[in-house]
């Protein structure tokens, strides 16, 4: 997992949060709510600390990890003017976004249902700034640019300085690095400020564990600081010790990839409640090439060669993996997710279905003991099996896998099923080929 | 540079995880190493001294520390650290051991998912200091037949299957641990098998990277030829290539990149690692596969392929003589059914041909004409070391000098009513044993204890009166009833002439005496007593003997000053038992005119 992004809202909040502490001298005034429709901003409105949603002209837009906001046009700044949108124009506005699916210029399709509201902040261009920081290689970047705004990007070489600053630096270095790499852009009067605002940006990403931080752009009126619009992505891996830190700050699933089936759903379930690791992802359900490997690494090499074998990837039907010692009962759900899957559509070509039962060499798991939980899934859909023609191909080594083998092979010959079994002297994939050559 | 591994390779496994320690060890005991693999164990909660494991039939004993520097001062030869440690602590434990000097060069982190920053700071001290890190989120890595790291491999029966229990000739990195086993058995079973294989880890920041491995492989004369198994997301094979187009990488190279899956699905299908993900084309696994090719390096059409690919390579560096036979050593068989002892006795052994103490035979001991007295055979049983002549005189000297000390005191006391009450001579002894503690003999423990306390913490005399008045106890060691300054108590001043015509030094000894000086200037009989004397001397002998002070310490706490004078004072007691058997003396009833009675109506409550 590691890098997972996170709403502008609650990038927001971490920033208020902590701004006293890394951001003296500026201020920072964080006025913003996160709603799900029109209703939730008008509740929102009534509550004490919220009165400017009433009093300020509004901004709204979607907060659903997605950019380009304004050229999908889907930010909210005016109704006949900018600057001139009210609560009830906002909210209006709102309930009329989550009616209905968006489709994004990406191609990237869904329901939005996440926005956030902020007062308009009037200023000019000159007063836009760039500043990003990530991490590149092995060092951290950040890079700042005297013009901020959509078009940036447009012209990142000339525009943007890039400071390349290594793990190891101390802070007087990384402050002198920073000075010496100012934009040209910036305006006298505010150059210092700028050098000062850069510091504390890079420390509080540092510190944070941000894996990647960009505001585009930051309005700079005197010391007030106008964050406008940001991206932020978390080093996930080091919650444990920023759970006060952040906020509570969720993992949303990207815009468009909300949509798993109740059967990938329900594996993940199960994953989130086992010691051991079930995945699975559909890739075509009418595919012909069903899979189950133990293992990450396997997985990935059984999906690589049925595309490569195959000739053609829309036959690899599912992609995922069980690990970690899974219970027999684990197991057995997981085979009768796969099956059931398997064996809802006919091959539109009128082919075999292929069941690939696939894994290295195991370390310590006991192979015989794993393959319990197929052998009785199985025995349930083997009626089903054979309906769709399935030839079922099983390679596994590691402890106990003889009996494995032989236990799986006597179930599927006593339930009519083709199969074919091989031990770790047959190459890891090749029964792909061989399942693919027949 | 040349191997990662030998078979003299010691490391201190960071953790106490029992099942891989023991897959170590059953691996050496299958490569008959000579010294086991692991040499200590790091355990910050653990309150053992050692954990046993098996080693081959027999069992063997592995020390235990509390942290790693006390383990790397132990064992300064053991080089490589096992981080076996969470991933909320793993970044702890690798800079410690990084900052203990000249200690490790290896250091193998297991730990999935340690947050980045700290990994990279982690990484980055690691360079710095000349350390390999191996991961973090790794199996690790073999050197077959001479040093394999914790799991990798798999069972023993795999191990051997893949040809990993002794050196082939193939150099192997891969990124995932899951296909380190799968690569091993592809390479034994169409080449020679491996010489050293390295899991580099799959989290997005590792230590040592494939090309780190891969210069390393080609700087070993046993590998002959490289396989590399990479993975889509980052731009690693590309130093590699680099390597491999400016000539500083000569030896073949095979191969692959898992994940060309990736290509046929935009976004969204994490496939793999968390270090697994292509930002650009260039990252992705067909077009690293492709530059791989263009550069010389050997790439099969398809993972499929991997294993011709291999045979091939292999295939011609045997026929041009590079890669020659190698003959399959012997193999010992670890039991399949093994039994854990009990008890463990490390001082004396009865299964010869003769019982020895501490390996020296009774015969070779016991009589007269072999030199050895009784301080000699306490030496031995006591503490497994022979010591020097003045050391064993001084232990017979006390122990003659505490032998008895009259009828009056309450251990003796407790020997003659117990005795004269009809019990045999054992009853008797041990109700006199009994009464040994802190205020009968005790003072002896508690004058080596304290006064070692004040000189190991660099208190003066005076300091260390003060310290004591402040916590409310008299000086263990110090006064006597009856001796003084004018009138000597002859057993320490016979003590104090042996110390100091047979002692190599005597700093303790000399603090107590300052400490005298002090305490007798308030008060005549203050003396340092002759527990004191014994206790602080005892002290003395140990440092003169090279014990490190924990070690003596640990002797205190053990109770061997308590020992020293049970020795003594038993034969005193004996004496004083067989004095009432020979007399005949009657059942004791205490007078009772001698009791204050002084018993009230107990109140009902």
């Amino acid at each position: 997992m590691a890098q997972r992004a996170i709403r502008e809202y609650d990038g927001k909040a971490i920033f208020s949060k902590h701004w006293e502490k890394y951001f003296s001298g500026f201020h920072y005034g964080f006025k913003s709510v996160l709603v799900t429709n029109g209703d939730d901003l008008r509740k929102k409105a009534q509550e004490h600390g919220f009165e400017w949603l009433k009093q300020e002209a509004l901004v709204a837009k979607p907060d659903m990890l997605f950019g380009k906001r304004g050229k999908n046009d889907l930010v909210l700044f005016r109704t006949t003017k900018p600057g001139d949108v009210t609560l009830e124009e906002a909210a209006a506005w709102i309930d009329s976004k989550i009616a209905h699916e968006t489709t994004l210029l990406s191609g990237q399709k869904g329901t939005l249902t996440h926005f956030v509201v902020e007062p308009f902040t009037p200023h000019t261009q000159e007063q836009e700034y760039y500043i990003s920081a990530t991490t590149v290689g092995e060092d951290d970047v950040l890079y700042l640019s005297a013009e901020g705004g959509m078009e940036v990007e447009e012209g990142w070489e000339e525009k943007v300085n890039e400071v390349v600053i290594p793990i190891t630096m101390d802070d007087a270095s990384i402050v002198h690095l920073i000075r010496a790499n100012v934009p040209v852009g910036i305006p006298a009067e505010n150059k210092e400020r700028f050098i000062a605002f850069a510091e504390q940006f890079y420390k509080f990403y540092r510190d944070q564990n941000f894996a990647y931080l960009e505001i585009n752009p930051i309005v700079m009126v005197g010391n007030d600081m106008h964050i406008l619009d940001l991206v932020a992505r978390l080093d996930d891996t080091a919650g444990f010790m920023m759970a006060d830190a952040w906020c509570g700050a969720e993992f949303p699933t990207a815009f468009g990839m909300e949509d798993q089936t109740p059967e990938e759903k329900a594996i993940a379930l199960a994953d989130s409640k086992s010691g051991a690791s079930l995945k699975l992802t559909i890739l075509n359900p009418m595919g012909r090439i069903w899979t189950m490997v133990a293992g990450g690494g396997a997985s990935v090499v059984y999906a690589d060669t049925i595309a490569d074998l195959s000739g053609n990837v829309s036959d690899l039907a599912n992609y995922g993996e069980y690990s970690g010692g899974p219970t027999t009962g684990e197991t057995k759900f997981y085979a009768d997710t796969v099956l059931d899957l398997m064996t809802r559509h006919k091959d539109p070509k009128g082919r075999d279905k292929i069941l690939i039962i696939g894994g290295a060499i195991a370390n310590f798991t006991d192979v015989a003991k794993t393959f319990t939980g197929i052998i009785q899934s199985f025995e349930e859909y083997a009626q089903r099996m054979k309906e769709h023609n399935t030839r079922i191909y099983v390679r596994r080594g590691g402890p106990n896998y003889e009996k494995g083998l032989k236990d799986i092979k006597e179930a599927a010959d006593r339930l009519g099923l083709y199969i074919e079994v091989y031990g770790p002297e047959t190459h890891v994939t090749d029964i792909v080929r061989m399942a693919l050559e027949k | 540079m040349g191997a990662l591994f030998t078979k003299d390779t010691q490391a201190i496994f960071w953790n106490n995880n029992a099942s891989a320690i023991q897959r170590m060890l059953d691996y050496d005991y299958v490569i008959s190493r000579t010294k086991p693999s692991v040499a200590a164990i790091v355990a910050p909660t653990s309150g053992n001294k050692f954990e046993k494991f098996f080693y081959g039939p027999d069992e063997i004993m592995v020390p235990v520390y509390r942290n790693t520097a006390e383990a790397a001062a132990a064992f300064p030869k053991a080089d490589v650290l096992l981080n076996f440690a969470s991933f909320r602590t793993a970044y702890d434990v690798t800079m410690e051991a990084i900052a203990i000097k000249d200690q490790f060069k290896t250091v193998m982190v297991t730990a999935e998912g340690i947050p980045e920053r700290l990994a990279r700071k982690m990484n980055q001290a690691a360079r710095d200091a000349g350390v390999v890190v191996i991961g973090p989120a790794t199996v690790g890595g073999i050197s077959p037949g001479a040093f394999k790291i914790a799991n990798v491999g798999g069972t023993i029966e795999n191990i051997i299957n893949s040809k990993l229990h002794r050196a082939g000739s193939c150099g192997l990195v891969t990124r995932s641990g899951g296909l380190f086993n799968e690569l091993s058995n592809i390479i034994s079973i169409n080449a020679d098998g491996i010489s050293e294989g390295v899991a580099i880890g799959g989290d997005r920041f590792v230590g040592s990277v494939f090309i780190d491995n891969l210069l390393r492989m080609e700087s070993n004369p046993e590998v002959k030829y490289m396989v590399l198994l990479g993975e889509v997301g980052g731009t690693e094979e590309y130093k590699v290539i680099e390597a491999v187009k400016s000539g500083k990488i000569k030896k073949p190279i095979i191969a692959w990149c898992i994940g060309t899956i990736a290509k046929h699905f935009s976004s969204g299908v994490q496939f793999g690692h968390a270090g697994a993900s292509a930002n650009a084309d260039a990252e992705t696994a067909a077009y690293k596969n492709t530059a791989m090719a263009e550069a010389g390096i050997f790439v099969p059409a398809s993972f499929n392929d991997l294993p011709a690919t291999i045979a091939q390579v292999y295939g011609k560096l045997k026929a041009e003589g590079i890669i020659v036979d190698i003959a399959e050593p012997a193999l010992k068989t670890v039991p399949k059914v093994r039994r854990k002892k009990e008890f463990i006795c490390t001082i004396s052994d009865d299964r010869g041909d003769e019982a020895t103490y501490a390996g020296y035979p009774i015969s070779s001991v016991a009589t007269p004409e072999t030199g050895f007295g009784i301080g000699d055979v306490v030496s031995l049983l006591w503490f497994k070391k022979r010591y020097p002549k003045w050391a064993t005189q001084y232990i017979e000297t006390v122990i003659k000098t505490v032998a008895d000390h009259g009828p009056a005191v309450s251990g003796a006391h407790n020997a003659k009513v117990t005795a004269r009450a009809g019990k045999d001579v054992i009853s008797s002894l041990v109700t006199g044993l009994l009464t040994i503690g802190p205020r009968f003999g005790g003072a002896i423990d508690d004058a080596a204890r304290y006064f070692k306390y004040a000189n190991d913490n660099g208190m003066t005399p005076a300091q260390f009166i003060d310290y004591m008045k402040k916590e409310g106890k008299t000086i263990s060691g110090i006064g006597h009833r009856i001796k003084s300054v004018r009138n000597p108590d002859l057993r320490v001043s016979g003590l104090k002439k042996f110390a100091a015509e047979h002692f190599p030094a005597t700093p303790l000894l000399d603090f107590a005496l300052e400490v005298e000086k002090l305490t007798t200037s308030k008060k005549d009989n203050l003396i340092l007593n002759v527990d004191g004397t014994i206790g602080i001397l005892m002290v003395d002998m140990w440092r003169a003997l090279g014990y490190s002070e924990e070690e003596i310490n640990g002797f205190i706490d053990a109770g061997a000053l308590n020992a020293f004078f049970v020795v003594g004072r038993s034969i005193g007691f004996i004496g004083h038992i067989l004095d009432e058997k020979r007399l005949g003396m009657p059942m004791y009833r205490h007078p009772t005119d001698d009791i204050l009675y002084n018993v009230e109506l107990a109140d009902e409550i």
